[in-house]
């Protein structure tokens, strides 16, 4: 199958979104799907128990599509928050609390052009991930997907991370003076 | 304005889920105070993310054959997922994920004294680190104390000082094992916050360290 660029994965999503659209959803889940499974099993599941979860994680994917913020994250980036949020139901882990989120009130929409340049950084930012010396792209691959204590976890990484906190910060920022 | 953030290393170790309850509780009612560190954290979600990218076709095996046909049959059963949201239950002192330990606001907190006017609440997280608000009347002193492990502590009302820095709301501090310090709540509003340790406090002088078991402080 044909890579697809952040850009066209949120379209791909929003078709989900927004015409319930079956095709693009099976793209997205040909996808995704077996690398949620493959995220699960580092994190220590078994096949079958993986394989439940991604197929769970996708049909949350189906449901909450309409909720996805393209001018703050990728699909990749979302779908991991939520097999991040599976894997605790599956592993038995410490609950995590989170912060309330900010939504998008049902008139705003995000702005394309906030939205193009947080997907382009993430296309960049994962193609740094994937050019890492090996060293530390496990080291960074273990902090997310194995078990590592966070005294193990390196600090520094020298990924392109000030770019998207900058993207992510306008977008917020642009929220907040909308729900104003 | 907040001064005082969440480090790189707390963030990443929350987007990775790798901390006990009560800093993740911590970090969480932060975040709700500060944009800046919430646009950190969607930073650090994108590696989890570009990692979950890079994952190459075949490496956990690939899914079933008949997985794609029972994920989409799936699709059009099941409850709708724009359910009505819980009622919120926070306030202008307590971040909606705090007020969700508590059972509401700030008038629902269940204080306890521990002298000298200084009062605290435990909250229900996990054995792995307790979190506590604490309630320190103006103008006076948090017992002395050291830490045998990490303590985050976050300013919900008022503000104190310690020999470091003076935190003021949204602001955390971050104390590790070789810091001892004395915090002070400034004059003005009583001052209320979170604190979460991973080890428990180490007072010093006598008193302080007998009371400590019974205080789970």
């Amino acid at each position: 199958m044909k890579a697809r660029n952040g850009t066209e994965w949120v379209f791909l999503l929003k078709k989900v979104a927004d015409q319930q659209d079956k095709d693009a959803f099976t793209e997205l889940f040909e996808h995704f799907a077996p690398r949620v499974k493959a995220f699960l099993i580092k994190s220590g599941a078994t096949q079958t128990m993986a394989e439940e979860c991604a197929q769970d994680v996708m049909v949350t994917v189906w449901r909450k599509a309409s909720q996805f913020d393209p001018a703050r994250a990728s699909v990749a980036t979302w779908i991991f928050t939520i097999a991040r949020n599976r894997r605790i139901d599956m592993l038995r882990r410490d609950r995590r609390p989170e912060p309330e989120e900010l939504v998008w009130g049902p008139e705003e929409e995000p702005d394309q052009l906030d939205v193009l340049a947080l997907q382009q950084e993430s296309d960049l930012l994962s193609a740094a991930i994937a050019s890492l010396p090996e060293k530390q792209r496990i080291m960074v691959e273990r902090a997310y997907f194995g078990d590592l204590t966070h005294s193990e976890i390196a600090e520094q990484t020298g990924l392109p991370l000030g770019t998207i906190k900058s993207r992510i910060r306008l977008a917020l920022d642009r929220l907040r003076h909308a729900l104003s | 304005m907040i001064t005082h953030h969440l480090s790189d290393r707390l963030l990443m170790a929350y987007s990775a889920d790798m901390l006990p309850e009560a800093f993740s509780l911590a970090v969480a009612a932060h975040i709700e105070l500060c944009d800046d560190c919430r646009a950190r954290l969607a930073s650090f979600d994108a590696i989890g993310g570009g990692l979950l990218e890079g994952i190459s076709d075949a490496e956990g095996g690939g899914m079933g054959k008949d997985a794609l046909a029972e994920t989409l049959a799936r699709l059009d059963t099941g409850e709708p997922a724009n359910s009505a949201p819980a009622p919120r239950l926070g306030d202008s002192i307590l971040p909606e994920t705090l007020a969700r330990y508590v059972g509401g606001g700030v008038n629902a907190v269940k204080w306890r004294g521990i002298g000298g006017g200084v009062k605290q609440a435990i909250l229900p997280t996990s054995s792995a680190a307790t979190a506590r608000l604490l309630y320190i009347p103006a103008g006076a002193a948090v017992p002395d104390h050291g830490h045998s492990g990490t303590e985050l502590t976050l300013v919900l009302q008022g503000a104190f000082a310690d020999e470091t820095a003076c935190f003021k709301r949204g602001d955390i501090e971050i104390a590790d094992e070789d810091m001892e310090h004395q915090p002070i709540a400034q004059p003005g509003l009583d001052c209320i916050c979170l604190a979460v340790t991973d080890a428990p406090l180490k007072f010093r002088g006598v008193l302080p360290r007998l009371a400590q078991p019974f205080l789970r402080i």
